[in-house]
Parts: structure tokens; C-alpha cells; sequence
């Protein structure tokens, strides 16, 4: 193969080489707010496991001047396109306050403009449209009519920063250690079946939901088509986006708790399901037949963040790893102990749940973890 | 003392020679923000002087430790070793002092590993050699694919218990399992034990159900209890426990109905 060749199947530079993503969250249950060091440090231990085509953050309570109005994290391809959004936004929104992303020269491939906006939606909106939903209709038609425009962050007093890089590349790139949250949600990219770009890199985000996800999902395709039916358009060019919109329309619009989604989500098999006692039996049952179309197949381990809570939740047979430890009042979850013994060497607490079974953390609710630490495999 | 010590280190590469110490006859690394690529270069000189004793501490995910040493090095770890910790390892012996993560002793040919803490998940993969000593639980699909072949036969002892998965696709060797943290009463927590099983033993100490469906539970008979017995007094020996205690538990072995379960699937 000649060098141009080469360039054109891979644009990157990057061989062949085997790894699998890297996925770090850490909380503190007080909600008190802490800088970039530690979750930076923890997902750049990880390094081995991306490749340099994608890394990113999810901060929560960054932005408490502004924790009334909708954050817009905006990523433009092009100028054009930014001028079509605004056009968009000014429609939906009033803007309180815009400016070009903070950013700094960093190790990182073609970054694009990035833009950040702070929205209060328009009070005459279409009956029945909550400001939520005016948020999500602006974010799918601003993705999906530009062409070249991509709302990667859109909740309140969070955000999502991401790219093409190695995370600590991003980090810098975005210069992290000038923001201050109580959680944060890491990525390492290893791109498997699906293109390295920004708009690909993980968090995926929809309101203030996020998730970063370590595996492939097989099923993108049969989840993707339902969750259009509910009016979440997939432009992203990445299996994890079905994530973030699944736990939107379960968890936020459809009020299900985590313990029922998560059985969405990584159904026990039928044949587990044949043992149960007969009430859990039917539950299951009926979530499976409602829901079949959000099992996510494939081998995954995912956290899921919103304001006040972290998950972790791996599929049905734990084919990626998840190990979950407190110290005090933080909460850690990691593809690797490593890194939380990078940042935390003593830890209170350390365990894995069973494939399927989500750990949950709680701002306020540290008897949650304790709880349901000792229903696992406590080490 | 001093002379000699000056004239081994002159043959470690410069830029580790801030890592290193030398105590007597065990050399001492730290391996603080040390990459594995670097970390494992520098194991590799210190095989190739013919050091025998080596400590590594702050040791923060670097993986394949032990992998491509060709002495019979002792090596101590303080910290939490990474992936693949004794890839391919042959003959040397690795112990742990702290949790271990996912798949070490991947095709491990030779040699030991005792771990005072637990292990991740794929512990034992492809295993074709020497013996593991797990102090405390480990992950899923605990000794997939361990094998053997004639002479070669790897030996693993999981102190705690194990998640699902247990002995998945094994084709050979000698997997303990025995229960040491379970609470009285308690089963082992392990489900699908021995899916796609074909050959090998599995020994467990305690309550297990939920095997797999290419599996037999049996009662052990005296041949067993010495192979048991044998690793379980090296077992007490690593890990101050009680042997007597631990010998007056109930043990069965879980052996495959074939050696060639799925020889109906693709041989019509």
C-alpha cells in the first residue's frame, strides 16, 4: 500500500491495534465540587486502552452563574453552518449570553469551531411543549438541517467537551483545569465499527444525560428506528448516541427507574426469566415485550450521568469491565482499579456488580451505596 | 558491597537508573508514571543481568509484567498491576501484594503467581502452565480455556469465590475454587458454571449450582482429596489459613459429559 492510500483508509495514522475504550466517572455524594486533576489523571492511566480517535468529559455543576438557562455546546464543521444555527437558536430562544469555546493548542486532529450559548426557550412555544422538550426539537433539527452543525452539550449547569485525541489531549485542548464539578464522567476512544471524529467521541448527550460507553452495540440499528418513532434523530455516526436517547425517553420522560431500565437495557435471558417467582416474571416479561427494541446487544459497560446521579451498568454477561470503590464521600467507577488507586490509594470500599446490575450513586444518598455494595461481590 | 552494586547498575539503561535501589540482593524499582513498555525494557535488562530478585512498587496498571523474561526471576509488585499481567509467562514467579485486574496469566506457560487480594475477570485465560494462588475472589469466566498438554498442566486456586462463568470452554488443568468469603449458608455466586467445558477439573468447596448444561457434578473420591489437599496446604502456605478447616468442607467436582460438546453442531 502507498503512503496516499493509506492516508485515504486511514487518515489518522493509526495501525491496526488492539484495545478496548476506557470509561472513568467520578462523584462526590456531598455534591461539592472538585477541579479536573483527579479524573484527568485517573482516564489518562487508561491510555493503552483508546487509540487517539476520541477522548471526552461530562462536568456536572459547571456552570452555577448560569444554572438557570440551557447550555449549548455547539461544534461547526463549517461557517455557513453556523449561521443557520443562530437562525435556529434566535427562533427557539431567547440567548442570554454566547462566545467562541475556551480552548488552547493541544495535541489534538482538526479540531472544529465550537461554539457555547446560554438559551432560556421562548415562552410562546406550542402548547403542550415543555421547555425540554423545545430544547430536544431545537437540538435534532439544528444536528439534522445544517449539514455541519452538531450540539454535542445541551443540559443546564453541565457540560460535555470532547474530540479527536487522546482524553488528556482534550482536557488540555479544552482547559479543563479551569472548570469545577462535584461529577465527572471520562472517556478513552477506541472506534471499532464506526468513524473517529468529533462528533463522534464520546460523551453522548441529550439534556443533561450523558453517557460513555466501552463496547459495541449490535442492535444500533433496530434501537435507532424505535427511538425515531419518538422523535430522537440519530446523526452522530455512533452506536453510544442510542444510549443517551434511550435513557431520555425511560428514565426522564417516561419516569422508569433505574432498576427497571437497566432490565431494559440488558435484559436477563429468557431462561433466567422461566425461574422467577411469578410476579417478577410477568414484570419481566412485559418490559421485555414493550421494550425489545431498546435491549441493547453487544458487549457494553456504560455510565450514565445526569444532575445527582451516576450509574454504571455492564451487559447481561459482563463482556467489558466495570469495578465500582468509595473513599469518604467520593464514588469512583472505572474500566480499571488502577486508576482509582491512582487518585485514591486507600479506598473505604471496593466491588463489581453482576453483568446487568446497575450501581448507583446518589448526591445525599450515601446508605444507597452501602446498601446496595453488600448485595455484590464486596472485595 | 557498594563497588559491586555501582558495577550491576552501570549495565541499567541511564535514564532508569533514578528508578532503581539495590538492597542486598533485590533490586528495587519504582515505578511511578514509569510506561509498561519502559517498565517491562527495563525488566528485560534486569533479566538479562541475571537478577533474581526484583520489587516493584507504585505499580499503577502497567501491563504485561513477566511477560518475555527467560530467567527464573522472582518478582514482588506493591500496587495494582494491569491487563495481561504474565502474558506467555514462562517459569518465573510473580507475587501480588494487592488486587490484580483483568486477564493475567493469559497462555501462561510456566511458572507462579500468588496474589494476596483478588483478581479481575478472565483470570487464567488460555492458562497451558504452571500454578495461581488467589487469595481472595475473582472475576468472570475464571480459567476459560485453561488447557494442558502431557507434562504441561496449569494449577489455579481461587481462595473467595467466583462470578459467572466459572471454568467456561476449559479444555484442561486442575481450577480450586474454595469458598473462603461466603458467609455460612451462602452459595458460590457463580452461574453458567462450565459452558462449552471439554476436558480439565473443577474442584469447588462449597454450595454451587446453576451449571452449565455440558457439565456433571460429582462427589470427590480419594485421588481428588490429594490433589486437593496438596493445593490447599500450599494454598494455607501463601496465605496463613487454616488447613484443617478448610479440608473438613464439602468438595465436588464438576468434569464435562464430552470431550467434544459441540461435535454435533458442525459435524453432521
Amino acid at each position: 500500500m502507498n503512503e496516499s492510500d493509506r492516508n485515504i483508509i486511514n487518515p489518522f495514522g493509526n495501525d491496526k491495534d488492539f484495545a478496548g475504550c476506557s470509561i472513568f466517572g467520578m462523584m462526590n455524594l456531598e455534591g461539592k465540587r472538585f477541579g479536573s486533576k483527579d479524573p484527568v489523571r485517573a482516564i489518562s492511566n487508561m491510555h493503552e486502552r483508546s487509540n487517539g480517535l476520541g477522548g471526552g468529559f461530562a462536568v456536572y455543576g459547571i456552570y452555577p452563574q448560569f444554572k438557570d438557562y440551557y447550555a449549548f455546546h455547539v461544534m461547526y464543521l463549517s461557517r455557513d453552518a453556523k449561521d443557520k444555527t443562530d437562525r435556529i437558536l434566535a427562533s427557539c430562544f431567547n440567548i442570554i449570553y454566547d462566545e467562541e469555546m475556551q480552548t488552547r493548542p493541544a495535541n489534538v486532529v482538526d479540531p472544529p469551531l465550537v461554539w457555547r450559548y446560554f438559551v432560556q426557550p421562548k415562552k410562546n412555544r406550542p402548547q403542550n411543549q415543555s421547555e425540554d422538550d423545545c430544547v430536544i426539537n431545537a437540538v435534532m433539527r439544528i444536528n439534522t438541517e445544517t449539514g455541519k452543525a452538531f450540539v454535542f452539550s445541551s443540559g443546564k449547569d453541565m457540560g460535555v467537551f470532547k474530540g479527536v485525541g487522546f482524553p488528556e489531549d482534550i482536557a488540555d485542548y479544552f482547559c479543563l483545569n479551569d472548570y469545577q464539578g462535584y461529577l465527572w464522567s471520562c472517556h478513552g476512544r477506541f472506534p471499532t465499527n464506526t468513524p473517529g471524529w468529533w462528533g463522534g467521541a464520546h460523551p453522548f448527550n441529550i439534556l443533561d444525560w450523558t453517557v460513555v460507553h466501552n463496547g459495541e452495540l449490535s442492535s444500533y440499528g433496530i434501537n435507532r428506528r424505535y427511538l425515531e418513532m419518538y422523535g430522537y434523530k440519530c446523526t452522530l455516526q455512533t452506536d453510544t448516541e442510542v444510549l443517551a436517547y434511550a435513557v431520555d425517553l425511560l428514565m426522564r420522560r417516561q419516569q422508569l427507574p433505574i432498576e427497571l431500565v437497566s432490565k431494559i437495557l440488558a435484559s436477563p435471558f429468557w431462561s433466567e426469566i422461566d425461574y422467577l417467582e411469578p410476579k417478577k416474571k410477568q414484570a419481566l416479561q412485559a418490559l421485555r415485550q414493550t421494550y425489545g427494541s431498546l435491549l441493547m446487544n453487544g458487549p457494553f459497560s456504560i455510565i450514565v450521568a445526569h444532575h445527582g446521579e451516576m450509574i454504571g451498568l455492564t451487559d447481561r454477561i459482563k463482556l467489558r469491565p466495570m469495578i465500582a470503590a468509595t473513599k469518604g464521600d467520593m464514588l469512583y467507577l472505572s474500566s480499571e482499579e488502577a486508576s482509582i488507586r491512582l487518585v485514591s490509594p486507600m479506598l473505604d470500599r471496593l466491588w463489581t456488580a453482576r453483568g446487568g446490575e446497575p450501581l448507583i450513586g446518589r448526591v445525599g444518598d450515601k446508605k444507597l451505596i452501602e446498601k446496595r455494595a453488600k448485595l455484590e461481590v464486596s472485595h | 558491597m557498594v563497588v559491586q552494586t555501582q558495577k550491576v547498575k552501570a549495565e541499567i539503561s541511564p535514564r532508569f537508573l533514578p528508578r532503581v535501589t539495590v538492597e542486598g540482593s533485590i533490586y528495587k524499582i519504582d515505578a511511578q508514571d514509569l510506561h509498561y513498555k519502559e517498565l517491562n525494557t527495563l525488566l528485560r535488562e534486569l533479566d538479562a543481568m541475571g537478577v533474581e530478585k526484583v520489587e516493584l512498587s507504585n505499580v499503577y496498571g502497567q501491563r504485561y509484567i513477566g511477560t518475555d523474561l527467560k530467567t527464573k526471576m522472582k518478582i514482588d509488585i506493591y500496587g495494582t498491576p494491569g491487563n495481561d499481567l504474565a502474558a506467555f509467562m514462562d517459569g518465573q514467579t510473580i507475587e501480588v501484594h494487592g488486587n490484580t485486574q483483568d486477564c493475567i496469566a493469559n497462555t501462561m506457560n510456566d511458572g507462579k503467581i500468588v496474589i494476596h487480594g483478588r483478581a479481575g475477570d478472565i483470570t487464567g485465560y488460555g492458562m497451558r502452565g504452571g500454578k495461581m494462588f488467589i487469595r481472595d475472589d475473582a472475576g468472570y469466566r475464571v480459567g476459560i480455556h485453561m488447557k494442558e498438554y502431557m507434562s504441561n498442566k496449569p494449577y489455579m486456586v481461587v481462595g473467595g469465590t467466583a462470578e459467572d462463568f466459572l471454568a467456561e470452554y476449559m479444555a484442561g488443568g486442575v481450577l480450586l475454587v474454595l469458598g473462603l468469603t461466603l458467609k455460612k449458608g451462602e452459595q458460590h455466586k457463580s452461574r453458567f458454571v462450565g459452558t462449552g467445558m471439554h476436558a480439565g477439573i473443577l474442584y469447588v468447596r462449597g454450595e454451587i449450582s446453576h451449571l452449565g448444561k455440558e457439565v456433571k457434578m460429582m462427589d470427590v473420591d480419594k485421588k481428588d482429596l490429594a490433589v486437593i489437599g496438596d493445593l490447599v496446604k500450599e494454598y494455607c502456605g501463601y496465605f496463613n489459613a487454616d488447613y484443617d478447616k478448610i479440608m473438613a468442607g464439602k468438595f465436588v467436582k464438576i468434569v464435562p459429559y464430552s470431550s467434544r460438546p459441540y461435535g454435533r453442531i458442525y459435524a453432521y
